[in-house]
Formats: structure tokens, sequence, C-alpha cells
């Protein structure tokens, strides 16, 4: 998956319009486009979303110049040129009549907005996503043949294609929030929320949690990477399988080291004797991008790297550190890791 | 006198003053007598609110200047990515006490404590109807305050953020002691803001200068009194999460836990009901004293009086139904986000009506950019730009992207540094020559001024930015490369530009200020209101008339007689501390209130009150007991010396108005404070109600969940009837304690004891019924809710049962009669609300299940 995350307009409606505000908010919020920004719309929600704030942001300039200036000119103008401001009129009109007509104005386009916004579409790609301190648990369901499988701290999906992301949470309140795709929606124990999107150009985006959930609610990210729909389909193909064999003794080490540590008691494996529910699925945590929800890039090293210092990369998870290892033990352990692809 | 054309003026319409020159040798002197000052090291026994205020406003200055500190150390910790100034776990915290001592300890404090400053002097009362009580509330906050602060710095402070959700804070998440320093601390300092909220209800309505009718009153009082009762309101919802949240971590009886059928929403409901107001509870007052200042600093009086008062009153009303746009992101329906979305702008009419008043006034006069204008017209930038952003997180898509994010942040900032800390700054500014011998000065203010304003805009105009492209609130570090570092170390450069600014405040402070009891700085600002009358311990010589808005603009010689005694009460009828009651609509004299003096015992209860609640957060659960009831005898010594009766028959006091020195009834100031105590109660029961039909909607289908067995019926009978037989009997003594011989009937204590048996009789059977069914509170939100109300309701009989033994004992003391019976119409009010409620709990606990398809 060597895709960049893109930085131009929206390829599907690139009208005047969008490249004159794109050429706004690169004037006037320099960076405001990045993997994780309100202000780089990737879908339709996010994008009606990012037009009610720039209008509101212009309306508010415009009215936030007006009050100063009619308050500066209160203050400075000659007493005879400013004495119409001084009665009751300028209450009526400033503070009553002009934001009544205002707000009627706008509460009407917000709640169109509204309406347009996260609505559910038949046929949408269904996702499970759990919240746990601090990382993502993200199930595919069962559907029309292709069987359930989970993974963890990455959501990928197909591009132009509505997504459901149906939301809760395994123990505290955690909040799913994916800027360039739209709003954010509360996981709450006991309660089932569902969040709907479209992603319309391919990429790499970032969601994070928006709730503060515990010690490391600033370390839990996580990747969407949206797909072109064959793209999609492989990657959908591949992770329903179960985990690869190790065909290294070098990784058979690895595999040999995993289940002596235990490791299989609190991470699933499918294919292994591995069945542990509660940390991430790890059938195919080689394919993933990053690790630690979503804190480091994917490889041998770091994968080292956090088994054995856990607890001082993200002090206060449930993962202990697994300090004992040697260096060579480290290696292999993280190798077959870094295998199941 | 340079203040425009005035309607006719006072003393033209009314030469006579009440009371003729030259005034009798030695009543002044008694007066000045009356309302010494202890001496010594028990000054701290002072009670009256010229020291009282000073003291609360230093301590909630105090808390401002830490929860700032705390501030720029997250500042630190956020100027680099990835940075490790501080760990997660002191990260968690500061926030946490941030928001928290800012929000309780210092805004709602603040404005609290200046109105006990301000308001007797604005009203020309001599004190607050209950100097004790306020003393009482400030040693509370006071202590309480300070060891909840101290937490810090020993790692046991709240962790959770500032709105405590649960589950995190409940016991499986947070096991240790740190969320119940919150929950105990700071819902115990709520008690402390009713406490005061009353105090100013009482004080608005009853102790005004005579003449001062409703429409005459200033805006800061109907600011005050908006403002009070919205946390008559508003806080009962916190006091009662705090209370549920607290027996979840406490007894494991699982209100918000989701798999025994609690709902964590619950929580997010209480607290926004409160948390919401709370905004405007800290915004309004702010306004009151910006619609003092701006009528002075343009020298006119303020246009649109009327509109004025009409948008804090509307404020007040809509604040309450805006609550759920915190919980834009929790998965409501569409529809009800739609309502409250639309409540939400709504609310920025009555602020545009406001800020349109100031500057109309502002027009019509001629503004001097004095260190006080400069804070109005920041507030009036900051204000504005923070409730534009506000329109537009009440839009509920936008919110959707910023909740949660640094725009909320800044936003938040804006409107409550803009709002409340500017104002605050503008008053400290302008009433320092109130209290002190000194103005602050003019031109050290300036440089203040420019670094705090140039401060706020550059600490959290970027953080807009930083919200919108991406940047959680409430993360302790963040990656590099996501586009944030930049803004993030301007908003700290910011932050420290704040803080010069306030330091240089301090140091002009201290240079200049200096207490004055009597001779202060005069008023500097050629003001018109009466709390710039010549004033001491005892405020003004003489009580004036008032007939106008801006007294001291229209009646020129107010000043001069008013020290020279010739307006009511210019000395003192009984020999002790006394002031004026007045009716509350046209403010006519009614009574004189005899205020009680300094005294220990206000302090004493204050410290084990404090104890109490914060030994229990230790689990020292012996030794808090003790101190709860020490407490409560400390109150009860206090309540003895109250009431004193009618020591003297009605006394002059001018212009031929003789008024008794005792009232009783509906007359009497302690039976408002009373019916105001009631709305409290009762809106922690309603809250309580609310949460029982809200788990039920949560759970619908186990509404008592399977296999629950209710009482049967004849036991809510049993408590029914004791409950009506026990008020009845309170109602008859009542009705027989009204008699030519004041002694009589001897049969009221009997009355009472025999009404006691029954109200604890139907309390112990309300308990005993569900005992036997083995209803356990800790299976299901259910039996948690069934004993959360019988627990309250307990709570309530108890507490009559204490006023109820407390009455007989002034009774066999010779201390009730049925003239001096204020104690006893005090506990029939409250005798007559237990048993409204306790009928109530009967109906919905046995009645609702039932209702609900239970067997």
């Amino acid at each position: 998956m060597d895709l960049k995350t893109t930085r131009q307009g929206l390829p599907w409606r690139r009208t005047v319009t969008t490249r004159a505000a794109a050429f706004a908010c690169a004037l006037s919020l320099a960076g405001c486009s990045g993997v994780q920004s309100a202000l780089d719309p990737a879908g339709g929600d996010a994008l009606r979303i990012y037009w009610l704030t720039l209008i509101m942001t212009l309306g508010g300039t415009l009215i936030f110049l007006l009050v100063t200036g009619v308050l500066l000119y209160a203050i400075f103008a000659p007493p005879e040129r400013r004495a119409w401001l001084g009665g009751r009129r300028t209450i009526v009109v400033g503070g009553l009549a002009f934001p009544i007509v205002v707000l009627s104005g706008l509460l009407p386009y917000g709640l169109i907005v509204m309406r347009d916004t996260d609505v559910p579409m038949p046929g949408a790609l269904q996702v499970e996503v759990i919240g746990e301190q601090y990382w993502w648990r993200v199930k595919y369901p069962e559907e029309g043949g292709k069987s359930e499988f989970s993974t963890a701290n990455e959501l990928i999906v197909p591009v132009g294609s509505p997504v459901t992301v149906t939301v809760t949470s395994a123990d505290v309140i955690h909040s799913f929030w994916i800027p360039n795709l739209g709003g954010k929606i509360d996981m709450i124990p006991g309660r089932i929320n569902r969040l709907s999107f479209t992603a319309e150009r391919p990429g790499i985006y970032r969601g994070v949690c928006a709730e503060f959930c515990g010690d490391q609610h600033a370390r839990m990210a996580f990747d969407v990477v949206a797909l072109e729909r064959t793209a999609f389909e492989a990657w959908r193909a591949a992770q329903e399988k179960p985990a690869r064999e190790p065909d290294l003794p070098f990784l058979s080490r690895g595999r040999a080291l995993f289940r002596a540590a235990g490791c299989g008691s609190c991470h699933v494996v499918r294919g292994t004797e591995a069945d542990g529910a509660f940390g991430p699925d790890l059938t195919h945590v080689g394919s993933r991008r990053t690790i630690g929800a979503g804190q480091f890039p994917n490889n041998i090293g770091t994968l080292a790297g956090w088994i054995a210092n856990t607890q001082h990369i993200k002090p206060g998870v449930r993962m202990p550190s697994y300090g004992s290892f040697t260096g060579e033990e480290l290696r292999s352990l993280a190798a077959y890791l870094e295998s199941l692809k | 006198m340079n203040a425009p054309e005035r309607s006719e003026a006072f003393d033209e319409r009314d030469p006579a003053l009440p009371n003729p020159l030259p005034r009798p040798a030695g009543e002044f002197e008694a007066l000045k007598k009356a309302w010494e000052a202890p001496r010594g090291l028990s000054f701290i026994t002072a009670v009256n609110n010229t020291y009282v205020g000073l003291w609360y406003v230093g301590t909630a200055f105090l808390f401002f200047i830490l929860a700032g500190i705390l501030s720029l150390i997250m500042r630190v910790q956020l100027a680099t990515p990835e940075s490790d100034f501080v760990g997660h776990d002191l990260y968690n915290q500061l926030f946490t006490m941030h928001g928290t001592v800012m929000m309780f300890l210092f805004a709602v404090p603040a404005v609290e404590a200046a109105s006990v400053y301000l308001l007797p002097n604005m009203q020309a009362a001599r004190d607050l109807p209950f100097p004790r009580l306020s003393a009482y509330a400030f040693w509370a906050y006071f202590v309480g305050g300070l060891v909840f602060f101290c937490t810090i710095f020993f790692g046991l402070a709240p962790n959770g953020g500032w709105f405590m959700y649960p589950p995190l804070t409940g016991a499986k998440y947070s096991p240790a002691d740190n969320a119940d320093w919150w929950l105990l601390g700071i819902g115990f300092i709520e008690i402390s803001a009713i406490a005061g909220a009353i105090e100013i209800i009482v004080g608005v309505m009853k102790t005004r200068a005579v003449g001062m009718s409703l429409d005459k009153m200033p805006v800061y009082s109907w600011a005050m009194l908006v403002f009070a009762a919205m946390i008559v309101i508003g806080f009962p919802a916190i006091i009662l999460g705090t209370l549920l949240l607290e027996m979840e971590r406490a007894f494991d009886w699982p209100f918000f836990i989701a798999e025994r059928g609690g709902d964590p929403l619950l929580w997010q409901h209480l607290f926004w009901f409160f948390g919401h107001p709370e905004v405007y509870i800290i915004f309004l007052p702010a306004t009151g004293m910006v619609s003092m200042i701006v009528p002075a600093m343009a020298q006119t009086p303020l246009v649109g009086y009327r509109l004025v008062v009409l948008a804090l009153v509307a404020t007040g009303f809509l604040s309450f139904g805006l609550w759920v746009h915190h919980m834009f992101a929790t998965g409501l329906p569409k529809m009800s986000l739609s309502f409250f979305s639309a409540a939400s702008t709504a609310v920025a009419v009555p602020s545009g009506i406001q800020v349109f008043a100031w500057i109309a006034t502002i027009a019509s006069g001629r503004m001097k950019l004095t260190t006080p204008s400069l804070f109005i017209i920041g507030f009036l930038f900051i204000f504005t730009l923070g409730g534009l952003t506000g329109v537009m997180v009440a839009m509920a898509p936008f919110d959707w992207q910023a909740h949660d994010s640094y725009f909320v942040v800044a936003h938040l900032h804006y409107v409550l540094i803009g709002g409340m800390v500017f104002p605050l700054f503008a008053a400290f500014y302008y009433w320092v020559p109130v209290a002190s011998k000194y103005a602050l000065s003019e031109r050290v203010g300036r440089w203040v001024f420019g670094l705090m304003f140039v401060g706020v805009n550059v600490t959290f105009l970027p953080m807009h930015i930083t919200g919108l492209i991406g940047m959680p609130r409430r993360v302790y570090t963040y990656p590099v490369g996501m586009g944030w570092d930049a803004l993030n170390l301007v908003s700290t450069i910011g932050s420290f530009m704040i803080a010069a600014g306030v330091a240089l405040f301090i140091v002009d402070f201290a240079r200049r200020f200096r207490i004055a009891r009597d001779e202060n700085a005069g008023n500097v600002w050629n003001a018109s209101t009466l709390e710039w009358l010549p004033n001491a311990n005892y405020n003004t010589r003489s009580i004036p008339i008032v007939a106008s808005r801006d007294p001291l603009w229209d009646q020129p010689k107010l000043s001069q007689d008013v020290q020279d005694g010739r307006y009511y009460l210019p000395g003192t009828a009984t020999g002790g501390r006394e002031t004026l009651v007045t009716s509350p609509f046209d403010a006519r004299p009614q009574y004189i209130l005899q205020v009680p003096g300094p005294g220990w015992q206000p302090l004493l209860a204050a410290l084990f009150t404090a104890a109490f609640f914060l030994l229990l957060t230790v689990k020292m659960v012996l030794l808090s007991a003790t101190c709860g009831v020490l407490a409560v005898f400390c109150v009860i010594w206090w309540l003895w010396e109250t009431d004193p009766g009618p020591v003297r028959p009605p006394a002059d006091i001018g212009g031929g108005i003789a008024v008794p020195v005792y009232a009783t009834g509906s007359m009497n100031h302690s039976w408002w404070a009373m019916i105001v105590l009631m709305v409290v109660t009762g809106m922690v029961f309603t809250c309580l109600i609310f949460s029982y039909l809200f788990l039920w909607l949560v759970n619908p289908a186990a509404w008592p969940p399977q296999g629950t067995l209710l009482p049967e019926g004849f036991s809510p009978f049993v408590s029914c009837t004791l409950y009506v037989v026990g008020a009845a009997l309170i109602a008859y003594a009542s009705r027989t304690l009204r008699g030519e011989d004041r002694r009589s009937p001897r049969a009221v204590p009997v009355l009472i004891a025999a009404a006691l048996l029954c109200v604890g009789g139907a309390a112990a059977m309300d308990l005993w019924a569900h005992w036997r069914t083995g209803l356990s509170p800790s299976a299901h939100a259910y039996g948690a809710a069934v004993y959360a109300i019988v627990s309250l309701q307990i709570f309530f009989v108890l507490t009559t049962l204490i006023m109820g033994l407390y009455t007989i004992a002034r009774w066999l003391a010779g201390r009730l009669d049925s003239v001096r019976r204020t104690t006893f119409d005090n506990m029939m009010l409250f005798w007559f609300y237990t048993t409204g409620q306790g009928l109530v709990a009967l109906a919905v606990v046995y009645g609702f299940p039932r209702l609900t398809g239970g067997v």
C-alpha cells in the first residue's frame, strides 16, 4: 500500500468555487490540508461541513468587524455624529432584529446540512469499531458470503462507496473522529452508535479518539485507508485468510516464543492456538501500516521495541513490557509478527 | 455635576428629609460601636460583608493565579511535540485541575464574592441578611478549596477531566482516591455556592434602600438575582450527580454502569443541565458589572435599562434549554439535536441586546478611556468573537467536527476570559476605590490591559485553526508533522504574555491597595450608584431614599445628607447590628432586622464541615463522622443566638415611620430563605426522579428486572398515613401557637415529638419494606435508583428530626412562643416539604413499577 495522501482538491467536483475556496483556505490557513484536518475534506459529509465552516467563518468575521466598527465609532466619532446611535433603536435593531434575521437564515442552512450529513445509505459497507483503552478493535462482519474477520487500529474502506461504522466501547467513553471524512461520534459503553460517510478520494487519513479516555488518550489514533474497489476486495480476501505459516526457521522460532511467552492468551492469531480475545487480533498484524494505535510505522524494529518497552512507550496500556527477551529472541519474535501479512 | 439632564431632581420634589439636624449626641458613636470589628487575632471571627467580601474576593483571585500557573505548565508541555516536560499522569491532573479550579474555585466564587462585598453597598443595606451564612460559606470554601488544590502536589488530584465522565471516573477505571477528591471536594463547595445564592436572593429582594423599587434597582442587582436563581435551579443537578457517582464508587450502586442497567449518559445529562447554565452563571454577574461601569465611564445613564433586565432574565431561562449542545456527538436523534441547535442560537439574541445597549450608552455619552474602559472594550472585542464561534458550534454538523477539539478550547476561553475575566479586571480597577484608600494606577493599568489583551488573542486565536486541523483537546502530547507545532508554540508565547499582565496587576495591587475602613478613595469616577456614598463597616450612616436609578447624579446633596444622618435609621434602635428590611417590590420599610455580629460559630462549623468531607475522601470514616457531628453542633450553637424576638417596641427610624424590630411569617427574611432552600431541595429531588425515569427508559423491559419482588401494598399506605398525620400535628401546633398567652399551648413540644415519631416511623417503614423483599442496591440500576430515593428521603427525615428536637429545645428554654416563633415557622416549612417529598417518593417507588408491568 504505497498510497500518499493526496493534497489537491476534491477530484470529483472541481468547480471554480471549490478552487477559489481552496485558494482562500491556502492563503489564510497555512497548513490546513493534512491527514487529520477538517479543512481538507475527502468526503461529501466533510465537504458539506467544510462549506458550513467557511460560510460561518466569513459571516462571523463580517459581523465581528461590523460590531467592532460600531463600537469604535461610538467611542471615537464626534458627539454630534454618533448621537443617533445612543438610543433604544440601536439595541432593537442591532441586538434584536439583526441577530434574529441572521440566525433565521443560518439555522435552516445548518439544519439542512445536518439532515444531509451522516445519512445511512443502502448497501453501505458495514464495519464495527469498538473503542478500548487505548486502541480500536475493528470488525468486518460477514457479508454476502465473505466471512467475518477482525483487525485493529486501521480502517480500510473502498473509495466512492458508502460506509457505515457501528461503534461502541468496551470500557470507557471514546469518540471516533476522522476529520477528513466527517464529524465524530461517541463510543459509549452499553450504547451503539452509527456513523456513515463516503471517502471520495483515495488516500490515507488519520482518525483519533476525541473524548478523553484516560492515561494514553493522546496516543489513540488509527489509519483510514481509502482504496480503489479492486484493491479493497484484494485486501479483504487476504484478511479473511488464516495467518501465514512461518516458512523460515527464524520465523518458526518467533512463533514458538510467541506461544511460550503466553502472547496467545491475549491475542488472536487465526490458524494457530492463540485465541485470546483481550488484545488486538494479530492474524495479519504485518499488513498494518502502524503499531501502538497509530503511533509508529510498522516494522521489525518498532515491533521489537514495542514488545520490550510497552510500558515505557505508552505507559498505562494493558500490555506489560516483555523486557526479559534477549535481542535475538526479540528479533525473531518481531520478525514472526512482521511476517503475518 | 456633568451628568446630562435629569427628570426633576429629588429634593425639589420632597425637601423634608426623614431626620432633622443636629443628631443626638452619642447616636453615631453607638452605631460605630455596634459595627466595630473584633480586634487582634479574633478578627477572623468577623462576619460582616466588608470583611468577608474582601477575603472572599482575595481567595477567589488566589485560585485564579494558581489555576493559571497550572495552565502555564501545560502550555510549556505543549509548546513542542513529543515533549517530556511533564508526564501523562501529571498532565491529566493539570488539565482537570485547571478546569475544575477555574470554574468552581475561581469563577463562581469570584462573582459571588464580589457581590457579597458590593450588593449591600449598592443597595445601602448595612450588611447582607445572613452575615454568618456568608462567613460560613467563605470559610468552607477557603479551607476546602485549599486542601483540594493541594492534592496536585501529592499526585492525588482528580484526573478525569473537569466534567468527570463515568465510566472513566467510576471505581473500575479510577480505583484511586483522585476522583473522590473531586466528587466530595467540589460537591461540598457547591453547597457553599448555594448558601451564597440564597443569601443573594434574600439580600436583593429584602434589603434595599427605601424607594429602590424593582425598576430602580441597579442592573447589577438584577444580574445577581438572576445569577442566584440560576444557581438554585442548576446546582442541584450537579450535587445529585456527584452524590450518585460517589454512591456508585463507594457502595457499588450501578447508576452509570451499563452492564448492570446504568447509563453513562445519565451523568452527562445531569452534568450539563448544571454545566451549561454554569457558563451564564459566570457571565451574567460580569455583564451586571459592565452595566454599572459603562454608564460611569460614559457619564450617562444606561440606555435600554428595561431591555437589559429583560435580556438577563431571558438568558437565565434559555440557558436551561441548551445543555444537550454539549452532547451533539453522543448519538442522540437528529430531531432533538435540531431543537437544541435552535435554542442554542437563540441565546445569542439576549447577549446581542446587552452588547448593543452598552454600545448605545457609550454613543450617548462621552467614554473616558480609563483602565476600566479599556477592559470593557477588550471584553466586547473578545466576547463578541467568542459569541460568534458559539453560534458556529451551536450548528450541530459543525460541532461534530469542532467538538472536543482545540476549536472548542479556543471558543470557551474566548467566552469565559472575554465574558468574565475582563469584566472582573474592569471591576477591580473600577471598584478598588470603594474598598481602598488609593485607586490603582491608571498608567500601570494600561500595560496590564495591553499585555492581557494581546496575550489572550495570541494564545487562543490560533487554537481555532489547531482544532480544525485535527488536534483533539486533553492530549498530553502530539506527534510531529501534523502541522500543529508552530500554532502551539504561538499559543504558549501568548499564555506567558497573559501571565505577565496578571503579574503586573499583582505588583500594582500590592503597591496601591490599602484597606479603607472609613476613609476610602471616594467617588473617583463620579459614578451614580450608592456604593459610592461615604461608607464604613456599618456601610452608610443612614439609609437613603432613592428616587431614580442614578441617585448620586439626580440627588446632588445625597452623600452629605446620608453622612449627616438625615435619612432613615441614622443610629441603632436595639443597640446591636441592624439593617432595614424593605418590601420586595416597592422597597417600603418593613422592619428592622437584628443582624448577628462576629462569632466563632460559622468559622468552626465551616472547619468541621470541611473536615467531614475531606476526611471522608481519605476514608477516615470515624474521624469524619465526629467532625460531622461537631459541625452540626456548631450550626446549632450559631442558630441558638438567632431569632431574637421583639426585644423592644417598634422603633422610629425617621420621618414619622415606626417599624418593628422583629417580624414573622412571609415578611420575615428567613422565611424567604427557607422558601429558596425548598426550591433547591425540590430541584435535587426532581433531578433524582428524572434519573429514575431516565434509567427506566434505558431499561424499559427490566423495570423492575425479572425476579424482583415488589413490596406489598399495605406498607406505602402506612408510611403515607404516618406522613400525613405528622404534618397535621405540626399544622395543629401552629394553629394553637397564636394565642394571646405567648406561652400557650403547653402541648406544643408534645405535638412536635408525636409528629417526629410519625415521620420517623414512616421513613423506617419505607426502608424496611424494601429491605424485606431482598432488593439489592448493587445488582441493578433499578435497585440503586429505589434505594437512592429512599436514602434521600431518610436524609430529609433525619434533618427534620434535628430541626424538631431543636424547636422543642427552644420552647423548653423559653426562646419560642406565639410571637417569637420564626424557628417554629421555618421548621414547619421544612416539615411540609419533607412530607410532600415523602409522598411523591412513595408514589414513584411503589406506583411506577406497577404501571410498567412489575408484579
